[in-house]
């Protein structure tokens, strides 16, 4: 017990400084006499730091933390800094920054010079590496009542994560004075967590009323362990009825974790769908409109995530660094440029040739696809390319449970559901769009009213190999660039297509959030690929039921 | 002469039965001769390396012929025939894992060492019978034809023709590639099969036994090209080439498509299944690689440019372009997929009937024609 004993005369000078500064505190009025006040406790304790042994620093460091002043904190930085000094006329506690041979002294209360002397007028106040750790604790206490309220959570965290004797009655404290409705629940939380081992039965039982209400799943299993049984059979918690409590809490938290479960595989399959979305909707097109399989689209998907990161390395060069972020905005028209161009080419080098010969466009297409693949192996090597995330959509939302979305994720649903939007109002209201539709229907009859097919072919084809461009823009901030990008897709795309219908815009977005949502949903039962075999074998056997997918065209159009 | 031999000989032409046996000699006895008699250092000398190579090529020219037997007569391209190739690999490198018994890593008597290295602590039971050669020999035709037979069966049924079923088959090959890449799925995974020791009781690494496999290759792709020739001149030969040009005609006359697509669906797999099984021993192993979508597009290109619906055209192919790779992936290797996509991209549009079709528009002049009534207009 002897350790306790020598811990116990700091706490003694802690529990008398506190009890003086409480005093002073309750005897001081009200206004600014008592920010006066507050400035003389601040003083007094500061005046504990210079003395001699290191026992009473350490009392004054702690008395500093629970006096929970934030102007302590440039003090005590100081002091582990070296840059503490005791003023030998008044043995005031200054912070003195060095220049050639004047110090400029600070005072920490009011934080203004206070004047420049020599270093014979003042006393070093000395630090050492068991002092500087107590420091950091206090610090880390003394930041549960800054201003900052970013930095308050941080404190709350570091606290609620590493408890110790002293942490109920600070966050106890620290729950009184706080303003901040979010930061206040999150301490009521660490206190109910910390009251859950009390000897008072009522504050237990509080406490686990309190935890019932939480989403966390690192507060249900600190509630399932009070469930425990000890190696001699007793329960870690003795109270039959608030045991019950506590399984009914755990019961009711493992419910809700359930439903966030859900959601969770719902916004994620959402995600999935929306990359699936983009990556497909150009192929759609292309497929749809002119019964053209191009197996070369995901090499255009590819073009446009090398856009994006050639843009990247534009900006970085020749653009102040504030723009950086911006690169992102201007890879969009870019990338859709660069892949609409190499779809012109492809269609009028190539694929207009094989018309009506949908199998050796397949294969010729492929026959680009792999010249693509090299030519930009060749050109940026064969490993990934590295597309950084602009600060604006970088991070994560937490919704609670555990569940976080992150943010790129949740641009590419929006940009995704934009680019949809923008799309079928193109093809809906433009004229090039009418013409599109047209030569879809019956490309005799089209051609016979004056609509140049071979043009509207190639522009057709142009659009949706841009589209797949700007789909190569948001996956290039979600998955890594490499010549290969386009290939994981193609499987993928071709069944969105098939399985919503061709040439049906609605068949593929509810093809593609269906795949994508199904994908995720299988995942937890049966594995990332296991799930995505199934999902194949389902289509496969899908298509049996529907040879023309869920969205399929009716009538003449059906017949091409 | 009885009534069967007098049918087999109907099979082809005197000039055809002629090239067949000047290929057969140069093949089954020039080629194993050069390499065993004749010594090393020898001008003449074919290195072991050259009659496994060849052995390879003779492996692909059996898969180019089932391909060709399906896309080329009736007209469905499969891009799936990797699946069946694999397959057919797959329990023929099952058979030689058992074969290793207990000279494995770990020296484990009953099971091969990736499920030792996995904790597993028996035989899952589709692992059984495959230390029986003939057990093998069955699954390699019975597992890619049951394949191809409930997949055909679903896939014609419902009359999902053209691109569709290339998709279709695509999705296919590509489910097989994920699921073997697995561990759980028992297969090896990432790394499939291979370290195999003998087969059939023949060291693998001697020379011998490579020139056997290779003589064993040249004899099945002998009767898989006989196999294919009585089909296509057949009548059901000729049914497919009727559904191949006008599939709704031959439906209306009567005939079946459905069950007429599905036999010759379900050989080609079974060919293809072969052409599987005797390639694993002779590159030594086999992993999910085979499975990926982008051989067995690869596949199509063989057939198409040696020249699709000619038997031989698809042979042809698949020496040709498989000999390109051998020499443009050891002279550039950059090159070869610039070569490959330019020649996908050159058959389809230039020489849609392949190395074959050239040949036989020379042969009735009719390039000639097409050239000068180029010339001619461009006078003009």
């Amino acid at each position: 017990m002897s350790v306790t004993t020598r811990d116990n005369v700091p706490r003694l000078r802690v529990v008398l400084f506190s009890l003086i500064l409480s005093l002073l505190a309750l005897t001081a009025p009200l206004g600014p006499v008592h920010a006066q006040a507050d400035d003389a406790a601040l003083r007094a304790a500061l005046s504990g730091l210079n003395v001699r042994s290191f026992k009473d620093k350490t009392a004054a460091v702690e008395a500093l933390g629970v006096l929970g002043d934030p102007r302590a904190v440039t003090a005590l930085e100081a002091m582990s800094e070296g840059r503490l000094y005791g003023r030998k006329s008044d043995e005031t506690v200054v912070i003195g920054d060095r220049d050639g041979r004047v110090y400029t002294l600070t005072d920490p209360t009011t934080n203004s010079v206070v004047g420049e002397v020599s270093s014979r007028e003042i006393k070093k106040i000395i630090a050492n590496n068991k002092l500087r750790g107590i420091i950091r604790g206090v610090l880390g206490q003394l930041a549960l009542s800054s201003p900052d309220p970013d930095l308050r959570r941080a404190a709350v965290e570091n606290v609620i994560s590493s408890p110790t004797e002293a942490s109920l009655a600070l966050l106890k404290r620290a729950r009184d004075r706080e303003t901040e409705d979010n930061i206040r629940a999150r301490l009521e939380t660490g206190i109910a967590t910390l009251e859950l081992g009390d000897e008072d039965p009522g504050l237990r039982r509080a406490a686990v009323e309190r935890l019932a209400d939480s989403n966390d799943p690192e507060i249900k299993s600190l509630l399932e362990r009070r469930l425990l049984e000890d190696n001699d059979g007793t329960f870690v918690e003795s109270d039959p009825e608030i045991r019950a409590a506590v399984q009914k809490a755990v019961d009711d938290i493992n419910d809700r974790l359930a439903l966030f479960g859900l959601a969770e595989d719902l916004i994620f399959g959402i995600s999935l769908g929306s990359v699936l979305l983009l990556a497909a909707i150009g192929l759609a097109i292309t497929f749809g409109v002119m019964g053209v399989i191009n197996m070369a689209h995901g090499e255009m998907i590819m073009l446009g995530a090398y856009t994006t990161f050639v843009m990247q390395e534009i900006f970085r060069a020749i653009m102040p660094a504030e723009a950086f972020g911006f690169y992102l905005l201007a890879s969009i028209p870019a990338a859709f440029f660069v892949a609409a161009a190499f779809g012109v080419l492809i269609e009028r080098g190539c694929i207009r040739f094989l018309y009506g010969r949908p199998l050796e466009t397949l294969l010729a297409t492929w026959g680009v696809s792999l010249i693509l693949q090299q030519l930009v192996r060749s050109i940026f090597g064969a490993n990934n390319q590295e597309v950084a995330n602009p600060d604006w959509i970088a991070g994560a939302i937490s919704i609670g449970g555990g569940v976080s979305v992150t943010v790129n994720r949740v641009y590419i649903v929006v940009f995704c559901l934009i680019v949809v939007a923008a799309l079928a109002a193109f093809i809906r209201y433009s004229r090039f769009g009418l013409q599109m539709r047209a030569v879809t229907q019956n490309r005799g009859m089209a051609s016979a009213m004056g609509i140049r097919t071979g043009q509207v072919d190639a522009l057709t084809f142009a659009l949706g190999s841009g589209i797949a461009g700007v789909a190569g823009v948001a996956l290039s901030q979600v998955s890594n660039v490499s010549p290969n990008l386009g290939q994981a897709f193609i499987v993928d795309s071709f069944m969105v297509v098939v399985f919503g219908g061709v040439g049906s815009l609605w068949g593929t977005i509810v093809g593609a959030f269906g795949l994508g949502i199904v994908n995720k949903f299988l995942e937890p039962y049966a594995g990332a690929i296991l799930g995505k075999v199934v999902v194949l074998v389902i289509i496969i056997l899908f298509i049996q039921k529907r040879p023309r997918g869920l969205f399929a065209l009716k009538g003449r159009a059906a017949e091409g | 002469m009885g009534p069967i031999s007098r049918r087999l000989f109907a099979l082809e032409s005197r000039t055809g039965w002629a090239a067949i046996a000047i290929l057969l000699v140069i093949g089954l006895f020039v080629v194993p001769a050069f390499n065993l008699l004749v010594p090393e250092g020898s001008f003449f000398h074919i290195s072991t390396f050259w009659v496994a190579t060849l052995g390879k090529y003779l492996c692909f020219a059996i898969l180019a012929l089932a391909l060709d037997l399906i896309w080329g007569y009736a007209g469905i391209l499969s891009l799936g025939h990797g699946a069946f190739f694999g397959l057919g690999g797959y329990a023929m490198g099952m058979y030689m894992m058992r074969q290793i018994g207990d000279r494995g890593v770990y020296g484990n008597p009953d099971l091969p060492d990736f499920m030792v290295f996995l904790n597993w602590d028996s035989l899952p039971w589709y692992w059984w019978g495959f230390d029986q050669f003939w057990f093998a020999a069955l699954m390699v035709l019975l597992v890619p034809g049951l394949l191809a037979f409930v997949f055909g069966w679903l896939a014609f049924r419902s009359r999902i023709t053209g691109v569709y079923f290339s998709i279709i088959s695509q999705a296919m090959v590509f489910a097989f590639m994920l699921a073997f890449f697995r561990n759980e799925t028992g297969f090896g995974g990432n790394n499939g099969l291979t370290d195999f020791k003998d087969i059939l009781g023949f060291d693998l690494s001697r020379d011998t036994t490579k020139v056997g496999l290779y003589i064993a290759s040249a004899v099945a792709l002998l009767l898989v090209y006989l196999i294919c020739r009585a089909v296509v001149s057949s009548k059901l030969g000729r049914l497919l080439i009727a559904v191949r040009d006008a599939e709704s005609r031959v439906r209306f006359l009567g005939y079946s498509v459905t069950n007429a697509k599905l036999f010759v669906f379900t050989l080609s797999a079974m060919l293809a299944g072969i052409a599987g099984a005797l390639y694993v021993p002779q590159v030594g192993i086999i992993n999910p690689g085979e499975f990926a979508p982008a051989k067995s597009i690869e596949m199509a290109i063989w057939v198409a440019v040696g020249g699709r619906g000619t038997l031989f055209g698809a042979i042809l192919g698949a020496f040709s372009v498989n000999g390109a790779r051998t020499y443009l992936t050891g002279v550039a290797p950059e090159i070869w997929l610039f070569f490959l996509g330019a020649l996908f991209i050159l058959v389809t549009l230039v020489m849609p009937q392949g190395i074959v079709g050239v040949y036989r528009s020379i042969r009735s002049g009719e390039l000639k024609d097409a050239i000068r009534r180029r010339l001619r207009r461009a006078d003009a």
